[in-house]
């Protein structure tokens, strides 16, 4: 195969493969050594985020890697490519996947049934995230979509009760129909370019009879779609979400779901050509907006009026995906900006999400309960806890300096920019919202205690881990000139485009 | 109309009946059901019409790479059952539910 399809990339170091097989080695440790589960999960989850830090910094340095599992060349060989953005995403995952290790270990330390199955299938969860957003290769992408699913439906189960069970099953069966609606996708295309690579596939797509790869791509974006939750195919999201164990619950709100669309903008960019080569991709893009603007606003009036705390954060993951949807009509109409900005709301959204959860977790822990009506004087015993959640909230809001506050910015900027008020309206409207369950929650926890009830104490680590979090999604807004050469997808895959 | 594309719809009749039935029925059971005849609807398509093009001076080959795709997919399937039903299982001796709602309260 020659290589110019694939680009000039530099054959990739070996922190690729260690930021797969480290998680997978202490996964399946962790199997066989349930009582070492905990203190190898958390050695597991450190070296995981050294591997996945050298890479981020060799591909900042160098530019995109490559490796050939094996040696095999594409097509018949698997390629793991590493670009800007699949690193943005494998550091933000490690980041996230750190500080929920820290978290777990406290969360646990009582609960020995689910320490031992948390850790394997936690550490099994990031090594197929991380090998998600490594592999160039339709088929090898549904592997690891349906790896990526089997542990999250267990996580969700990991609790045991009835709540629990249902919503595992209900993620169970959407998540295969997902990725079932996406292999048929990947069948239509392969009948028609006799390939799975993605560089491979997308030279020929252009000269591939229409109607059949619009059936394909229909077919694989939509099963993408259900499996990010976006509405109206959010129904299965707040029951599994909000049902499992708060560690679990942050991983699946912060990473789980970005995986999915992070396949979506994948697709997007380096298989349909950012949707300008295709004839239907500017409908679909105009769909997707809409599809967006609709779960900015069904999922922030939902979030509104939840009474639990986790569900009212799961129906805010609901509204805060559908902002990374509605950079789609931005992208194709304009410039690359939107599609930064799409990028630094999903970076913001792990972080601040995660956070949330964590503190949603640790309230939980403390008052037995996590009715938001009853969090009275929380603020007075978990000071941390309370101001991990209202740091993750600015995030969330998209108020300045937070990095969810430059993504919406660059978005807001674009859709003035483009003329399209109704976007723009849509999403100062969401961060109105935003700002309205935010505070509905902190309000509650300020409020002071009208009788003494009965608490139980947290452990720091749950507390700082959460906190850091927070901090991080702030952090995260200052630190645009450093990230920003990482984010520019639109661009670099428009100059690779132009290559070939 | 060629072998392949018979496949091929008989493979999308499949994947249609699998969806309706996935849809319609409550009773977990026939979900999981529903979902295997989807997949191998599925499969069906992607190795019917897995047809190399004729090369010229030889008969039209069978591409092997789909099969070994869909071996792969046909494991994955088997490892969704297996979870699906012990999920099911475990549903039913908690609560003697074999079907899915309520699931909105504690």
């Amino acid at each position: 195969m020659p290589p110019d399809l694939i680009g000039p990339d530099w054959q990739g170091s070996g922190w690729m493969l260690a930021s797969v097989f480290v998680p997978l080695a202490g996964a399946l440790l962790g199997f066989l050594l349930p009582r070492l589960a905990a203190a190898m999960g958390l050695v597991t989850a450190v070296l995981t985020a050294a591997a996945t830090l050298a890479l981020t910094l060799d591909v900042m340095a160098g530019g995109p890697a490559r490796t050939l599992l094996g040696g095999w060349a594409a097509p018949l060989g698997i390629l793991w490519r590493a670009d800007g953005l699949s690193v943005a995403l494998m550091a933000m995952t490690a980041t996230v996947g750190v500080m929920v290790s820290l978290y777990a270990a406290a969360y646990f330390r009582a609960a020995a049934h689910e320490r031992v199955f948390f850790w394997p299938l936690w550490l099994l969860l990031w090594a197929s995230l991380n090998a998600l957003f490594l592999s160039a290769d339709l088929f090898n992408l549904y592997i690891t979509l349906e790896l990526l699913g089997f542990a999250a439906v267990s996580l969700t189960a990991l609790g045991g009760g009835a709540a629990a069970l249902t919503g595992a099953i209900r993620y169970l069966l959407v998540s295969v129909l997902g990725s079932l609606s996406y292999l048929l996708g990947v069948a239509l295309l392969y009948h028609a370019c006799g390939t799975v690579d993605i560089a491979l596939a997308a030279a020929c797509i252009a000269d591939a009879p229409r109607p059949a790869m619009q059936a394909a791509t229909g077919a694989m974006i939509a099963g993408l779609l259900l499996k990010t939750a976006l509405f109206p195919f959010h129904f299965w999201l707040p029951p599994a979400h909000g049902s499992a164990p708060a560690p679990v619950s942050a991983v699946l709100s912060a990473l789980v779901v970005k995986a999915s669309f992070y396949l979506v903008l994948r697709l997007w960019l380096d298989l349909l050509g950012g949707g300008a080569g295709a004839g239907g991709g500017r409908w679909l893009a105009e769909l997707l907006g809409v599809l967006g603007t609709g779960a900015v606003i069904w999922g922030s009036v939902l979030a509104l009026r939840q009474e639990r705390l986790k569900l009212l954060l799961a129906y805010s993951t609901v509204a805060q995906i559908g902002y990374l949807f509605m950079a789609f009509p931005l992208a194709v109409a304009g410039s690359a900006v939107a599609w930064t900005g799409a990028l630094y709301l999903a970076l913001a959204h792990g972080l601040a999400k995660a956070a949330m959860f964590m503190s949603a977790g640790s309230l939980l822990r403390f008052g037995g309960h996590d009715r938001i009506a009853e969090l009275d004087s929380a603020v007075h015993r978990l000071p941390l806890t309370l101001t991990a959640f209202a740091l993750a909230g600015v995030s969330i809001m998209g108020l300045p300096p937070s990095g969810g506050f430059i993504g919406k910015w660059l978005l807001l900027e674009e859709a003035f920019r483009q003329g399209r008020f109704g976007l723009a309206a849509a999403m100062l409207l969401g961060g109105a919202l935003a700002a309205a369950y935010v505070f509905k929650v902190v309000g509650h926890a300020f409020t002071p205690a009208e009788r003494e009830r009965r608490v139980r104490a947290i452990p720091k680590a749950m507390e700082w881990s959460a906190l850091l979090l927070a901090v991080a999604a702030i952090v995260l807004g200052l630190t645009l000139p450093l990230i920003s050469p990482l984010l520019q997808v639109g661009g670099a895959s428009a100059a690779a485009g132009g290559a070939a | 109309m060629t072998q392949p594309v018979f496949w091929g719809l008989v493979g999308m009749a499949l994947v249609v009946m699998g969806l309706y039935a996935l849809i319609v029925h409550a009773h977990l059971l026939r979900k999981v059901l529903a979902l295997n005849v989807m997949s191998s609807g599925v499969f069906l398509v992607f190795i019917g019409l897995a047809r190399r093009a004729p090369v010229e001076g030889s008969a039209p080959a069978v591409d092997p790479v789909p099969q070994a795709m869909v071996l792969t997919g046909i494991v994955v399937a088997v490892a969704a059952t297996g979870l699906a039903l012990a999920l099911i299982v475990r549903l039913r001796s908690l609560t003697g539910r074999t079907f899915l709602g309520g699931d909105k309260g504690d």
